[in-house]
C-alpha cells in the first residue's frame, strides 16, 4: 500500500491551494450577486462603495472591460445587463483588503427591471424540447425494435417515475483564483481540474494566444466535476487584476457556489420495463426530463446508461430539456449515470419483486453478450462477477425477499443491491520525461491532483515504467506550461495520463538503451502524445462496472434511516494505486449515500433561489452516518485503453449506491421512495397513503407499516 | 470593514450597565450563535461586552436537592456531570418541513431549534436573571415567548438582562427521564422533532408526567394538556396516544410539515411506554 506522496505536505499545511499563493500587493475581490432571477440591471450606484477607504474599483456592466470571447455566457461577466438567474454576478468590488471589499459590496446599490421568472421543472412543462445532443455529445434519443408493442405484450410490467433533486458538488475548497498580469501575459493560480483546458478557455475569453495564459493548480481541494471547466471566479479575478493593475485574489463563498459553480439539475425519469415471468427483459424504456438555464444548454445524459446495461430486444431512451431561470447545471460526479442508474436500478428492484426473482439473479439473467443497442463487443464486462463476488462477501444468499418483516427493537431492517457502471475512456494527453547524467528523472504532464491521489499514482506508474525507484523521479503536474493533458474528470485522468507517461518513459528507455546506458551531459528527453493511439481505438463498448450492496435500518416510529453496511465490488480495469483507489471508491459510495438520504438543493419558487445555500442547510452524510463501508475490486485488466490497463474509478463508486439504499429501505419498510432524498418525512407520509405500487398488474400488497 | 468595540467589564453590574445604555451593544458569552450571525451580517453589534469571565462557572447544590448551574458552565462540563439527569444526551450537542406546527402566528412559524431548552423545560428549570432593575428568577416557560405580532422578540428578556444561572429543582421522578432527538442525519443537525419526557408510575397508574417538545413551536413546548390528561390514568400505550393526540389537537401544520404530528405522537408514545416499563430511565438517544 503506497502512502500518499503529498500527504505530509497536506497535513502540515505546506501544500498550497490556489488562493494561498502569495502575491505581492494583492487586492481582493468580493462579488455582488443579482437578487432577481430574471430581468435587467437598470442602474448601478457604486458611489457609497467607492467612498470606503481601500476600495480600488467597482466593476459593473457600465465599466467592465469588453471581453472578446463570449462563447461561454457563464464566463462573459458584466458583458450584458441581462440577469439570467438569481445569484449571477451583477457587479464586483476590488479593494486592498478582503474586509473592505466585502463591506463595499454591501454598499453597491443595483436597481433592476425585474421580470417574472420560472424556476420549476414539471413533466408537462410547455418549454420542454429535444436537444441536439446530451452531455457531452451523446445521441438524444435511441430506439431499437418496437418498445410499445413489446411492453404492451409483456407478462410483467413496471412503469414508474423517479425524481432526483438539484444537487451541488461542494468540494471542500471553494472555487478560487489568484490572477497576475505581467507584460500582457496572465498567470492564474486556480482551483481547476484541468490546467491545459482552462488555459485555452481563459485565453479565448480575453482574446489572447493560448501561450499567453498560464494556469497553475498545484493542489486542488476537490472538484467532483465543478472545477472541470473555468468558472466565473477565474475570469473575475483576471478582469479585476487588469482593471486595478494589481494581483487579485478571489474565493467564491459557499452560498455563491450554489449559483455560479455548476450543479446537478433535478430530473424526472420514467422507466418502463417489460419482462417475461422468468424476469427476462423484453422491453426497456427510459424517458428523462431535465432542466437547464437560459444561458447555456446542458442536458444531463441520464438515460445513457440504460442503453448498455441489460439485454432486451425492444428498447428506447429519450431526453427532453427545458430552459428555466435557474443557475446553469453542469458536471457533477457521474453526470448521467448517477441519477439515471438510480431510476433504472430502482425499477429493476421493483421488477425483481414483481417477478418474485432475487434481484441479483434478475440482473444475471439479463446480462447482454454485446452492447444491446449497437451490437459492439464489450472490451471487458464483469458485472456478473461483481454481483457474485459481492453477494458472497455480503452474505446475500438466503435473503428473505419479503419486505417489512425484519425488526430488531425499534429498527426495521432491510438489504438492497444495485449495479454500477461508468464509461471507460481516455483522451489525448502528452508527457515529457527527461533523465540527467546523475540518474535523476523528471516526468512532466499537466495533470491535476484534485485530492484523488493522482500524484501518487502517476509516480508509481512512472517508476514502474522506468524501472527505477520513485525516489529518483521528480514528478511535475498541475501547470499548463507542462505538456497538455486531459482534465481530472470523466474518470479519464488515470487512463489518459498514464498512457502518455508510460509511452514517454518507454521512449526514454529506448533512447538510453540505444546509447548503451550512457546519458550525455545534457541529459535525454522523450516526449509522447497519445492522440494517434486514442484515435485508433476500435469501436468497442468500454465500461467499468460494479455491484453495490446496502443494509439499512429504519426507525419504525420516526422513519430515521441509518446505513450500517455498504459494500461495493468493482470491475474497473487494473487498479493502479490501491490505497488511493479504495479512498476514491469509498468516497463515491459515501456521496451516493448522501444522495440517497440527504442531498437536496431546495428551490424557492418565489425568489428563484436555494434557501438552504450553506453546509448547515445542505446536508451531506456526517461521519456518524457512514458506518461499515468497504470497496473491493475483482482482477481485471482493460485490454484496449492504454498500457496501464486502467478504466478509471472516480465516478463508478457513486453510481448505484442510491438505488441499493432505496431498495434496502423498501425491503425494510415496504415503502418505495422514488423521489430522492429518502427522508423520514417521506416515509412517515407514505406510510399513510394507499398502495402506490408501480408494478402492473398491481401486486396489491399492504403497504401500511407501523410508522 | 464594520468596526465594533470590545469591552471586558470588571463585574456583572458594569456589563449590564454597558449594554443597557447602548442600543448597539450586546453580551458576548459562548459566542456560538452571535459570532456566526455577525459573520453573516445578520447581527451587527457596535459593542461586544464580554461576560465570559463574569458568569459563575460552578454547578452547586441548592437547598431541597436541586442544582444551580452557573451561566458560565460549559455544555461539555455539564454533560460530564453525573448529577444532571440525562447527562451525556444529545440535548447538549448542539425549508418548510422544519417549521412550527404549534404556537405559531401569522408573523412567524419558525421553530425554536434548541435541545437544551427542551430538556430544561421538562425539568421545570428556573432562570436567574440580573438586569438594570435588579435580580429576578423566572420559570423557563416564562423566558421564551410566542411570536404573536412581535416575531423579532424570542424571549421576555429586556435590554441589559443577563442570565446568570439556571436552577434545576430536586430531581424527584425526573431521574426517570429520557430525551429523544430525531434528526435527518446521525450527527451535526438540528432536530426534526425533540421530546423530553419523564414519568412517575405507581402500580400501573400515572402519578405524574412531564413532556416537553422541541422543533415544533417557536419556543420549547411544554405539553401540559397531555400531562394533565395522563395524571391518574393507566400507563398504557392507548392513554399515552390519547394524551399526545390531545396535545396535538390544536396543531396547525402546513402541507410540508404535517408529518411532524405523526412523528411527535409516535415518539411520545414510545418514550412513555419505555419509561413506564423502566427501560429508559436516565437514558437518552
Amino acid at each position: 500500500m503506497t502512502a500518499r506522496v503529498d500527504g505530509p505536505d497536506k497535513v502540515t499545511g505546506r501544500a498550497r491551494y490556489a488562493v494561498e499563493h502569495p502575491a505581492d500587493g494583492a487586492a481582493y475581490v468580493w462579488a455582488v450577486p443579482s437578487v432577481i432571477a430574471r430581468g435587467t440591471i437598470r442602474s448601478v450606484d457604486a458611489s457609497r462603495a467607492l467612498a470606503l477607504p481601500g476600495v480600488l474599483a467597482v466593476i459593473t456592466p457600465d465599466n467592465a472591460p469588453r471581453l472578446p470571447g463570449t462563447g461561454d455566457p457563464e464566463l462573459a461577466l458584466f458583458q450584458t445587463r441581462a440577469v439570467a438567474y438569481r445569484g449571477q454576478f451583477a457587479a464586483a468590488v476590488v479593494a486592498g483588503t478582503l474586509e473592505a471589499a466585502r463591506e463595499a459590496a454591501g454598499r453597491v446599490v443595483i436597481e433592476y427591471e425585474q421580470a417574472a421568472h420560472d424556476v420549476t421543472l414539471t413533466a408537462s412543462h410547455p418549454g420542454l424540447y429535444k436537444p441536439d445532443f446530451v452531455n457531452p455529445r451523446y445521441e438524444t434519443d435511441t430506439a431499437v425494435g418496437d418498445f410499445d408493442g413489446a411492453f404492451a405484450a409483456a407478462a410483467v410490467r413496471v412503469d414508474a417515475t423517479y425524481r432526483t433533486p438539484a444537487e451541488h458538488n461542494h468540494p471542500m475548497e471553494p472555487h478560487a483564483t489568484v490572477a497576475v498580469w505581467h507584460a500582457g501575459t496572465l498567470t492564474v493560480y486556480d482551483a481547476t481540474q484541468g490546467p491545459s483546458r482552462a488555459a485555452g478557455q481563459i485565453a479565448a475569453v480575453f482574446g489572447l494566444e493560448p501561450g499567453q495564459v498560464r494556469v497553475i493548480a498545484e493542489h486542488v481541494g476537490g472538484g467532483f466535476g465543478a472545477k472541470g471547466m473555468p468558472r466565473a471566479n477565474v475570469i473575475l479575478a483576471a478582469m479585476a487584476a487588469r482593471v486595478t493593475g494589481r494581483p487579485v485574489k478571489f474565493a467564491v463563498t459557499r452560498p455563491q457556489m450554489f449559483a455560479v459553480t455548476g450543479h446537478r439539475a433535478p430530473s424526472i425519469q420514467r422507466v418502463r420495463l417489460g419482462a417475461g415471468p422468468d424476469g427476462r427483459l423484453t422491453a426497456v424504456c427510459h424517458d428523462v426530463i431535465d432542466q437547464t438555464s437560459t444561458l447555456k444548454e446542458f442536458t444531463e445524459q441520464s438515460a445513457v446508461a440504460t442503453r448498455h446495461m441489460y439485454a432486451a430486444p425492444h428498447r428506447r431512451t429519450t431526453h427532453r430539456v427545458v430552459r428555466l431561470d435557474v443557475p446553469t447545471p453542469s458536471w457533477m460526479r457521474a453526470p448521467g449515470e448517477c441519477p439515471g442508474m438510480f431510476a433504472l436500478e430502482s425499477a429493476m428492484d421493483e421488477l425483481a419483486a414483481a417477478c418474485g426473482i432475487d434481484p441479483v439473479e434478475l440482473r444475471l439473467r439479463n446480462e447482454p453478450a454485446v452492447h444491446p443497442e449497437t451490437g459492439q463487443p464489450f472490451s471487458s464486462r464483469h458485472l456478473a462477477a461483481c454481483l457474485r463476488e459481492g453477494a458472497a462477501r455480503f452474505g446475500w444468499a438466503g435473503r428473505d425477499p419479503a419486505p417489512g418483516v425484519r425488526r430488531e427493537g425499534r429498527w426495521l431492517a432491510g438489504t438492497g443491491v444495485a449495479a454500477s457502471t461508468y464509461p471507460a475512456r481516455a483522451m489525448p494527453s502528452q508527457a515529457r520525461v527527461t533523465v540527467s547524467p546523475s540518474g535523476r528523472y523528471q516526468v512532466s504532464i499537466a495533470a491535476a491532483d484534485i485530492g484523488t491521489g493522482a500524484r501518487t499514482a502517476l509516480l508509481a506508474v512512472a517508476a514502474e515504467a522506468l524501472g527505477v525507484p520513485a525516489a529518483a523521479i521528480d514528478l511535475r503536474i498541475g501547470d499548463s506550461a507542462l505538456p497538455p493533458a486531459m482534465i481530472a474528470g470523466g474518470s479519464m485522468g488515470t487512463a489518459s495520463w498514464t498512457w502518455a507517461v508510460i509511452k514517454a518513459c518507454g521512449a526514454l528507455r529506448d533512447q538510453v538503451r540505444a546509447r548503451d546506458g550512457a546519458v550525455p551531459p545534457g541529459g535525454l528527453t522523450a516526449y509522447a502524445d497519445t492522440a494517434a493511439d486514442i484515435g485508433a481505438l476500435p469501436a468497442h463498448a468500454r465500461y467499468a462496472f460494479g455491484a453495490q450492496f446496502a443494509e439499512v435500518q429504519v426507525d419504525a416510529d420516526t422513519g430515521e434511516v441509518r446505513v450500517p453496511r455498504l459494500l461495493g465490488v468493482f470491475a474497473a480495469g487494473r487498479i493502479v494505486s490501491p490505497a488511493q483507489a479504495r479512498s476514491q471508491l469509498i468516497g463515491g459510495m459515501t456521496m451516493g449515500q448522501s444522495m440517497a438520504l440527504h442531498e437536496e438543493s431546495a428551490m424557492d419558487p418565489q425568489f428563484g433561489d436555494y434557501p438552504n445555500h450553506d453546509l448547515a442547510g445542505y446536508h451531506i452524510a456526517a461521519h456518524a452516518d457512514v458506518q461499515d463501508i468497504d470497496a473491493v475490486w475483482i482482477d481485471e485488466k482493460e485490454p484496449e485503453l492504454g498500457p496501464a490497463g486502467a478504466k478509471g474509478i472516480g465516478e463508478v463508486g457513486i453510481v448505484g449506491t442510491a438505488a441499493a439504499i432505496a431498495g434496502a429501505v423498501c425491503h425494510a419498510t415496504r415503502i418505495r421512495v422514488r423521489d430522492l432524498p429518502i427522508r423520514l418525512d417521506k416515509l412517515l407520509r407514505q406510510s399513510h397513503d394507499p398502495d402506490d405500487s408501480a408494478v402492473h398488474p398491481a401486486a396489491g400488497r399492504d403497504r401500511q407499516i407501523r410508522l | 470593514m464594520r468596526p465594533f468595540g470590545y469591552l471586558v467589564p470588571p463585574d456583572p453590574a458594569a456589563a449590564i450597565a454597558a449594554v443597557t445604555g447602548r442600543p448597539g451593544a450586546t453580551f458576548l458569552a459562548g459566542g456560538t450563535n452571535l459570532v456566526d450571525l455577525m459573520k453573516l451580517g445578520v447581527a451587527t453589534p457596535d459593542l461586544l461586552v464580554d461576560v465570559t469571565g463574569l458568569l459563575p462557572h460552578r454547578i452547586e447544590p441548592v437547598p431541597g436537592g436541586g442544582l444551580r448551574i452557573g451561566a458560565g458552565v460549559r455544555n461539555s462540563d455539564l454533560a460530564a456531570d453525573q448529577r444532571v439527569p440525562g447527562s451525556g444526551c444529545p440535548a447538549r450537542a448542539g425549508d418548510h418541513r422544519n417549521l412550527a406546527i404549534l404556537g405559531g402566528s401569522p408573523h412567524c412559524v419558525a421553530t425554536h431549534p434548541s435541545d437544551m431548552a427542551v430538556a430544561l423545560a421538562a425539568l421545570d428549570a428556573v432562570v436567574h436573571v440580573e438586569g438594570p432593575a435588579g435580580s429576578r428568577a423566572l420559570p423557563l416557560g416564562e423566558l421564551y415567548r410566542l411570536p404573536g405580532d412581535r416575531p423579532d422578540r424570542e424571549t421576555t428578556l429586556e435590554r441589559g438582562d443577563l442570565i446568570t444561572a439556571v436552577e434545576l429543582p430536586a430531581p424527584g421522578f425526573a431521574a426517570r427521564s429520557a430525551y429523544r432527538k430525531v434528526r435527518d442525519r446521525a450527527s451535526y443537525a438540528f432536530g426534526v422533532a425533540l421530546v423530553a419526557a419523564a414519568l412517575d408510575v405507581d402500580s400501573g397508574v400515572v402519578r405524574d408526567a412531564r413532556i416537553a417538545l422541541g422543533a415544533v413551536a417557536p419556543r420549547p413546548w411544554r405539553a401540559r394538556t397531555a400531562e394533565r390528561m395522563l395524571a391518574g390514568r393507566p400507563a398504557t400505550a392507548e392513554w399515552f396516544g390519547r394524551a399526545a393526540d390531545a396535545e396535538l389537537a390544536d396543531a396547525a401544520p402546513l402541507p410540508d410539515n404535517a408529518f411532524k404530528i405523526t412523528l411527535v405522537r409516535n415518539i411520545v408514545v414510545r418514550m412513555l411506554c419505555e419509561l413506564a416499563r423502566g427501560e429508559l430511565a436516565g437514558a437518552a438517544s
